[in-house]
C-alpha cells in the first residue's frame, strides 16, 4: 500500500499514533546533536537542520530548508529504546529469618512509535532481534521493548561523509522490518506500509494518490543518495581476508591511535555486549542485580580467573573488528556492520573502521559491492 | 542495631588535603547514619570522635604523604589497620601537591610565604601507595561517597572491593550524552580517565578534566595528540593532564608531547 501524505497533514499521524495509545518518539536537536526524545508536534522534530559527519567530527547547521529529516543520524540508533544501557534484572531480599527472596524486575513498557527510523538502524535491530531473541534464549528485558515498537522508518535522502549504507545492503532506503516507511519530498511523503497495523493507520490519514512527478523525484532522490556515499568496504564477507591477515602490520598502527574507550562499540547499534554486577545496601539486606553496556573494548571483556586476555589495545581492536565483520557471519548469517558510520564519527580520534578494514584486507575481500 | 562491641571499626584519616573527601562522606547524610549504624566509628575528625591511634578493621585515608611526620604517621596507621583504603586524588597518587614534585619546591615556598622556615616538607608529595601497602584505591577529586560506601559493604561481606577502572566514555555513553568532545571539540579527559564519578561535567556540557585519575589500558599519548590537533597549545596540553594526577604516570606522559 502506497499513498502520498501531503507536509501539512504530517501531524496527524502523530495524533493518530497517540490516539492509538504510543508514546511518539522522534529525532529532537539536543546539545548539539539529533537524538530521540519525546514527540508531540512536528515543529519539534529537526526541521532545516543539517548534520556535518567526518571521522572524530560531528556538527550540526541549520539551513533553509523546510524539511524534516534533511540529516543522516545522530550518536543513537534504535538501541538504547530496546537494549537498555543499565537495567535492573532483579533483586535479592534477605528476610528475618536469613532466607534469601529473589524477585525478578521486568521492565513497565509503554507502546512507543518511533518516527524517522533509518534503514540501518533497522537492519541493526533485526541483527539485535536474533542475538536477544535466540531460540530458547529470549531475553524478555529487551522482547519487551522491542514488541511495544511501532517503527516509522524514513528514507534516508542526505547521507553523511560517513556513511557507507549501500555497500553493506542495508539502505539508503528502507525495504522492510517497519510498519510504515516514508520517502520524503519537498511537499509531502510518499508514504508505505509495510503491517497489518501500519495499512489500518495508513487508510485513516487524509492522503493522496501517488503521482508519477512523486516517483520520479523519490527516485532521484535515492540515486542521488546512493551516488554522495563514496566510502565502502571491500566486501560484505570479510571473515576469511581478516582471518588471513591476523599480523598485519596495520593493526599495530591503529592500536597506536586507538583509545580503547569503547566510544564506537556504544555508538554502534549492532554491539550487544553487556557486564552484570551486583548493587548491595550498605546494611546487607537487599541487593540490586543488573547488567549494563560493556564493551570488547573493556579490561572486564576478556577477564578470566584472575588475568585479561586481552591486555593491549591491538588484541580488544583486532577482536571487535575481526567479530564484526568476521565471524558475526558464522553467529547471524551476515556481517555485524549495517553501514551506518557511528563509529567513524564519534571515535574521539577519528579513526577511520573502513579505511582500516580495506587495508587490513588488502583489496582482497569477496568482490560483492 | 548490632552492638558496640560486635560491630567492625572504622577511622578516617586525614594527610594533606583540602579534606573534602571528608565532606564528601559527611554530605552523604543518611548513608553516613547507616555507616555509623554498620561499624563503630572510632575516629573521624571532620564529624567528631577522636582517636587516632585506635586499631581498626577499616582505614580510610585522605591526602598525599608531604612531610616527614606524615610518613611516619601512615606507617602506624597500617599497622593499626587491618584494611587501609585511600580516598580521593590525594591518596592515591599525590593530587595537586604533587605539582610541586616537577619543580624546585624550596624555591615556590620562599617565594610565597613571608616566614618559609616554618614550612617543612619533603621535596616530593606523593601517593599512599608510595609509602605503605595499600589494600584498595579511590580515586576522585573528591571521592564519590557512594563508592566508598560500596567498598566498606564488600569488605563487610567479605569480597574485595570492585575496581572499576573503565573509561568514563563507557558510562558517559550509558547516560545518552552526546560526546563533548566530538560535538563541540571541547578538550575532554574522558578517553583516559577512570569511572566513577557519575560523569558530572559532560553531564553539565563540559568537558571531563580528569579528577578520577587514569583509567585502566589507557593511551594519552594519542589523546594529547588529538588535543593539540584540535588546537590546544602544548602548554593548555600538558595542563590538562597534569592538573590533579601529575603523578599518575599516564597522566604525566600524556602531559607532554615528547614521546608521541
Amino acid at each position: 500500500m502506497e499513498r502520498f501524505l501531503p507536509t501539512a497533514q504530517f501531524q496527524r499521524l502523530i495524533n493518530l499514533l497517540r490516539r492509538d495509545g504510543y508514546d511518539c518518539v522522534g529525532p529532537r536537536v539536543r546539545d548539539g546533536a539529533i537524538v530521540y526524545g519525546p514527540l508531540e508536534r512536528v515543529e519539534e522534530l529537526p526541521v532545516g537542520w543539517h548534520d556535518e559527519q567526518r571521522p572524530g567530527h560531528y556538527r550540526l547547521a541549520r539551513g533553509s530548508g523546510r524539511r524534516f529529516f534533511d540529516w543522516a543520524n545522530g550518536p543513537e540508533a534504535l538501541k538504547p529504546l530496546t537494549f537498555a544501557s543499565r537495567e535492573v534484572l532483579w533483586t535479592v531480599v534477605r528476610d528475618g529469618q536469613g532466607s534469601l527472596r529473589f524477585c525478578e524486575e521486568v521492565p513497565e513498557v509503554r507502546p512507543t512509535a518511533v518516527i524517522g527510523v533509518r534503514a540501518c538502524d533497522i537492519a541493526a535491530m533485526h541483527l539485535q532481534d536474533q542475538h536477544f531473541g535466540y531460540r530458547e534464549y529470549q531475553d524478555p528485558y529487551y522482547n519487551r521493548r522491542r514488541r511495544a515498537l511501532f517503527l516509522v522508518a524514513v528514507d534516508c535522502a542526505r547521507p553523511a561523509s560517513t556513511c557507507f549504507c549501500h555497500s553493506t545492503g542495508d539502505g539508503p532506503a528502507a525495504h522492510a522490518g517497519f510498519d510504515i516507511a516514508l520517502t520524503e519530498l519537498d511537499d509531502g511523503f510518499i508514504a508505505r506500509a509495510r503491517s497489518e497495523r501500519g495499512r489500518d493507520l495508513l487508510a485513516e490519514l487524509p492522503t493522496t494518490e501517488v503521482t508519477p512527478d512523486h516517483h520520479a523525484a523519490a527516485g532521484a532522490q535515492h540515486d542521488a543518495a546512493v551516488a554522495a556515499q563514496t566510502r565502502r568496504l571491500a566486501g560484505r564477507n570479510l571473515k576469511a581476508s581478516l582471518f588471513a591477515h591476523l599480523d598485519h602490520p596495520e593493526w599495530d598502527a591503529v592500536a597506536g591511535r586507538c583509545l580503547s574507550c569503547g566510544n564506537c562499540t556504544a555508538v554502534c547499534p549492532t554491539c550487544f555486549c553487556h557486564s552484570v554486577g551486583d548493587t548491595t545496601e550498605l546494611d546487607g539486606r537487599r541487593s540490586t542485580h543488573h547488567r549494563q553496556w560493556d564493551s570488547c573494548f573493556s579490561a572486564g571483556h576478556s577477564y578470566m580467573h584472575s588475568f585479561v586476555v586481552r591486555d593491549q589495545t591491538v588484541l580488544r581492536y583486532r577482536q571487535w573488528l575481526t567479530h564484526k565483520l568476521g565471524t558475526w557471519h558464522d553467529q547471524y548469517g551476515r556481517s555485524g556492520c549495517v553501514g551506518c558510520g557511528r563509529c567513524l564519527t564519534w571515535c574521539p580520534v577519528g579513526i577511520d573502521m573502513v579505511e582500516t578494514a580495506n587495508r587490513i584486507c588488502g583489496g582482497d575481500g569477496d568482490a560483492q559491492p | 542495631m548490632i552492638p558496640t562491641a560486635a560491630r567492625p571499626t572504622l577511622a578516617i584519616h586525614k594527610f594533606s588535603s583540602c579534606d573534602g573527601c571528608q565532606l564528601a562522606l559527611l554530605n552523604l547524610g543518611e548513608g553516613l547514619l547507616d555507616l555509623a549504624r554498620m561499624v563503630d566509628i572510632r575516629h573521624f575528625v571532620e564529624a567528631g570522635p577522636m582517636d587516632e591511634e585506635a586499631s581498626v578493621d577499616i582505614a580510610l585515608v585522605e591526602g598525599c604523604i608531604s612531610t616527614a611526620e606524615e610518613a611516619e604517621r601512615i606507617r602506624r596507621v597500617r599497622a593499626n589497620s587491618r584494611y587501609l583504603i585511600a580516598i580521593g586524588a590525594c591518596a592515591t597518587s599525590g593530587g595537586v601537591q604533587a605539582l610541586r614534585n616537577l619543580h624546585d619546591a624550596g624555591a615556590w615556598t620562599a617565594d610565597i610565604y613571608a616566614h618559609p622556615q616554618y614550612i617543612d616538607v619533603l621535596a616530593n608529595a606523593t601517593s599512599l601507595a608510595d609509602r605503605v601497602r595499600v589494600d584498595c584505591e579511590l580515586y576522585g577529586c573528591p571521592v564519590n561517597g557512594h563508592q566508598v560506601l560500596a567498598a566498606v559493604r564488600s569488605l563487610l561481606s567479605g569480597v574485595t572491593p570492585l575496581n572499576d577502572r573503565d573509561k568514563l566514555c563507557a558510562e558517559c555513553k550509558r547516560r545518552h550524552n552526546v560526546c563533548v568532545m566530538v560535538a563541540r571539540g571541547l578538550p575532554c579527559m574522558g578517553p583516559v580517565t577512570a569511572t566513577g564519578c557519575g560523569v558530572l561535567c559532560p553531564t553539565l556540557g563540559r568537558d571531563c578534566y580528569g579528577c578520577y585519575g587514569p583509567a585502566e589500558n589507557v593511551n594519552s599519548a594519542a589523546l594529547g595528540r588529538q588535543l593539540e590537533a584540535e588546537g590546544m597549545s602544548k602548554e593548555a596540553r600538558a595542563g590538562r593532564f597534569l592538573f590533579i594526577h601529575s603523578n599518575a604516570p599516564e597522566f604525566a606522559s600524556g602531559g607532554s608531547s615528547g614521546e608521541d
